[in-house]
This record gives structure tokens, C-alpha cells and sequence, in this order.
């Protein structure tokens, strides 16, 4: 999410400047990085939950945690921040 | 007023006193007089600055604390775990009887399930199918504004651009929407302000919202599923079983959250440019600038003042202990002007960064259903403003709302000067 905002990418609007607080850095994660940027946390699924275009490969971009391993990450970004 | 009462009102009004000497003590944010005075934000700065999580020991609404910092709110709003939403979030107890079960008091599990059926109306395919009715709607009643004449923009404009939305919302008939405007103001309303007189006749209003909305429950629990929100509460696994009280509740809630929130932004955002004149010349300089100056009025405005929370648990806040059944209240209004998070807080800045920030909304899994439509509205109504208009003038005093909570306008003064 950061990398998101720093570099003004649209599409990840981050209200809460990443606290997940507010599931507008919804971003959908490609099939093969899914289980490679670590598990969802028990507030981030409270949040997931709200989002109305929830899929499978849904993650608040918030709460993955780059690093060298997840170089070449690709993530689509919803239609909308809800 | 009885002799009791006036004494209680002497008692409990903060209109007067003064902000930088007043005991800490003494200060009770709750009574709406300086809300409606408009003298608000020195307390707020004042506890910000020496006592940020206050205990207020007495109050026309019993002992409660009071939390004004950003980081402090955030922290509450984030924490249902702790903090909880049950049995209400306003400020006034209320007893059992007279409580409508609505998600936004609740806690999980039940606040999610209900809140996933009907997010449905607001989701980002449907606010793309509404932005052209708003925008229609918008154009009509701008379009239709008197020239070179004073009139009140709350009534032209702010409450008949959001009971029209409401109205598509809900799929209400049409020709009856003001009963929408009426009820929503009659729930929030302390009788005896000009809005309702009494409790009585609050209950009378509710009763009539009630059977209203059961006539509509009952034409559509039978017809195809549709994308307004009766039909969504009518169809949802979640909600199609739900008691006729707690139908009525989260009608409410649906009502509330979409009226006067949205009809305070387009007043406060109109005052705020008149206030602050190199503002609205920046806008006119560049309207690219709406979208983010939408949420800089919010943030402005903050529509409504505070949410509030009663403790769960024993807990610790900001060095403060807070007992289990403590009632806790965000100020949202204050945090919203806490500099210490939001930098030159205190100046209305329609370009400013990070402009979505602003606590208006709420965080957490209570964040406002309806703020993508709340801030649509906004940007359409600016963006046909600009098309048409040099300038919305101010051109008399505003008559603010008495409450503390819901922070806004009866009366905005204006007329408008074609470009």
C-alpha cells in the first residue's frame, strides 16, 4: 500500500494510511503469489468481510509486508475502493 | 420550562464560560448549548491539550469519558473487542423498550451479518448506476434556483438533494419522500428545539415510519429481488427473518445515516468556502480539485460530532483507567482538529494531502456504509455548482442544529451569482 501512495499509483485510496481501518487498499493478489505473501490476520478479515467485491485473492495491501521475495508481486486493483 | 428544568439547564450549558480557565473538572461536552453557539473547539482544544481521555463525573447524560485525540479514537473505533457498540452508540442511555435493534450497535457477529446484506445497495456497480439520476437531480434543483434573491440553501438545496437520494435508495414513492426528511429528523431531534415537542410525538413519527416501511416489506418480500434497500433487507438470509423492531431499526439507521450527514456537508461546504475566500478562488481556478476538497468539507464539517462506545472490559487509555460498563465517547469533531495527526488542522485547505483521513467516517468495521455515496453526491453537486455559478455568497448568519451530535444547519442564507 505504501509503495502504492508513494509512487501515486490510483486505485488504492488507503483512507486510514494503513492501519487497517478502513479496507480501501483492497487489492486482488494473482493466483500464484496468493500463498506467498502471508496469512490474513484476524482484523483484516473483519474488514475483508465488509468488502462487497470480496474474492478468494482478496487482500488489504496494508498488511502485506514487501521484501525481496515477493519482487515481481503482481496485484489487480478493484474497480472501486469501496 | 418548570423551575427543575431551568435550574438543570443553568446547571448544565457550558454557553459563557470559559474555555482556557474553566476547571477541567466542570467541562461537559455533552450539552448542546455550545454546539449550537458554535463555541466548541477551545474545549476541544483545551482537553486535547491537557487532559486528552476526560472523565466528565456528572452530565445531564450521567458520568462518561471523553476522548478528543486522533491516535486515542482510532484506537477505540478499531477495538469493538473492548469497546463495545451495544446497547447504543449515542450518547443518551436509553432503556430496553425503547431501543431499535440497528447494526451500527452492534457487535460482531451480528453487526457483520447484517451489514453484509445490505452493503449490497451501496456497492461500486450501483453507485455507478446512480451517479446519473444524481446528476439529473442535482442540475434540476440548481437549475431551479432563484437569481439575485435571497433563500435558504438547507431547504432548496441540501435536504432536497438527499431526500431525493434517499428516496431512490429505498425505491419510496416518490411524491411522499419529505416523509423520509421527517422521520430522520424527528429520530435524532431533542423535542422542544422545532423539531418535535416531545418524546410522545417522536414515538407517534416512529409508528408511522413503522407501518410505512411494513407496507413496502410486504409488497416486495413477494416480487423478484430488487437493488433497493427494502427489497435487500426482504431477501437477505440474514435479515428476511428479522423482527418487525429490528426492520424498523436498521431502516433507521439506513434513513439517518444517508440524510443529514449528507445535507450538513453540502450546507458546511458552502459556509466554508465563504469563510475562507483564497479557497474558493483556488477552486475556481482549478475544479479538478473537488474530489478532495469533498473530503476536506467533510473533515471540516464533521457532520456528526461524536460516536460513543461503553467499556467491555477493565482497560487502560491514555494512561487513564477505564471500568467495564463506562461509557466512552469519540469525539470525532475534535480529533478531526488534532494537529498532532493532521498537519495545519485548523485551516480549511481543499488541496490539502491525505485529504481522506478525517475520523467523519469512522474506522474499523463501523466505517459510514455510505461514504463513497456520500462523497459522489458531494463532487456531482460542486461539479454542476461550478458549471453555473461564480459564486454561492453567504449572505446572512447560519442557524445551527441544537444537538451535540449531529453537527449542522436549519438555515444557510445564500444567493447564488451566475458565472
Amino acid at each position: 500500500m505504501q509503495v502504492a501512495k508513494s509512487n501515486s499509483v490510483p486505485g488504492i485510496d488507503a483512507d486510514c494510511g494503513g492501519a487497517c481501518s478502513c479496507a480501501t487498499c483492497h487489492v486482488f493478489v494473482d493466483h500464484e503469489w496468493l500463498d506467498r505473501v502471508g496469512p490474513i490476520g484476524q482484523w483484516e478479515e473483519s474488514m475483508l468481510g465488509l468488502t462487497p467485491d470480496r474474492q478468494p485473492n482478496s487482500r488489504l495491501s496494508c498488511q502485506i509486508q514487501l521484501s525481496g521475495k515477493l519482487d515481481g508481486l503482481v496485484v489487480t486493483t478493484p474497480e472501486f475502493q469501496y | 420550562m418548570n423551575e427543575t428544568q431551568e435550574i438543570k439547564k443553568k446547571v448544565w450549558s457550558m454557553v459563557g464560560r470559559d474555555p482556557r480557565t474553566i476547571p477541567l473538572d466542570e467541562i461537559d461536552l455533552s450539552h448542546p448549548g455550545i454546539w449550537q453557539a458554535n463555541e466548541y473547539l477551545p474545549f476541544l482544544e483545551r482537553l486535547r491539550r491537557e487532559d486528552p481521555v476526560h472523565y466528565c463525573k456528572s452530565s445531564a447524560v450521567g458520568p462518561y469519558w471523553s476522548v478528543t485525540k486522533y491516535a486515542d479514537i482510532m484506537q477505540v473505533d478499531t477495538s469493538p473487542d473492548i469497546y463495545s457498540s451495544e446497547p447504543t452508540i449515542g450518547i443518551l442511555d436509553t432503556n430496553a423498550e425503547n431501543v431499535y435493534p440497528m447494526f451500527i450497535a452492534m457487535d460482531p457477529p451480528r453487526h457483520d451479518e447484517q451489514r453484509k446484506v445490505v452493503q449490497g445497495v451501496v456497492a461500486p456497480m450501483n453507485l455507478k448506476k446512480l451517479e446519473s439520476v444524481i446528476r439529473q437531480r442535482a442540475c434540476a434543483i440548481l437549475d431551479g434556483l432563484p437569481l439575485g434573491e435571497k433563500f435558504n440553501w438547507v431547504e432548496r438545496v441540501s435536504i432536497e438533494l438527499t431526500t431525493q437520494m434517499l428516496a431512490t435508495l429505498f425505491d419510496f414513492p416518490f411524491e411522499d419522500r419529505r416523509k423520509l426528511t421527517r422521520w430522520s429528523d424527528a429520530f435524532t431531534a431533542i423535542p422542544g428545539r422545532g423539531i418535535i415537542d416531545s418524546y410522545e410525538q417522536r414515538q407517534e413519527l416512529v409508528e408511522e415510519c413503522q407501518v410505512y416501511f411494513t407496507r413496502l416489506w410486504n409488497e416486495r418480500v413477494n416480487r423478484e429481488p430488487g437493488n433497493d434497500l427494502v427489497s435487500m433487507l426482504a431477501h437477505g438470509e440474514a435479515t428476511r427473518d428479522m423482527p418487525p423492531k429490528e426492520y424498523l431499526g436498521n431502516v433507521i439507521l439506513l434513513i439517518v445515516g444517508g440524510n443529514d450527514t449528507t445535507r450538513n456537508s453540502l450546507s458546511g461546504g458552502v459556509l466554508a468556502l465563504n469563510e475562507n475566500p483564497g479557497e474558493y478562488q483556488k477552486l475556481r481556478d482549478n475544479p479538478g480539485l473537488i474530489p478532495n476538497m469533498v473530503s476536506e468539507i467533510i473533515r471540516w464539517q464533521t457532520p456528526l460530532a461524536h460516536m460513543r462506545r461503553t467499556a467491555k472490559v477493565d482497560t487502560v487509555l491514555g494512561g487513564k483507567t477505564i471500568k467495564a460498563g463506562d461509557k466512552v465517547v469519540m469525539w470525532y469533531a475534535s480529533g478531526n482538529r488534532d494537529e498532532d495527526a493532521i498537519v495545519r488542522a485548523n485551516e480549511f485547505l481543499i488541496d490539502r494531502p491525505n485529504a481522506r483521513m478525517h475520523l467523519s467516517f469512522g474506522f474499523g468495521i463501523h466505517r459510514c456504509m455510505g461514504n463513497r455515496l456520500a462523497e459522489m453526491q458531494l463532487r456531482i453537486v460542486w461539479e454542476e455548482i461550478m458549471r453555473r455559478f461564480h459564486a454561492v455568497e453567504v449572505v446572512g448568519e447560519p442557524k445551527r442544529i441544537y444537538s451535540s451530535f449531529v453537527k449542522g444547519y436549519s438555515e444557510l442564507p445564500v444567493m447564488v451569482h451566475p458565472l
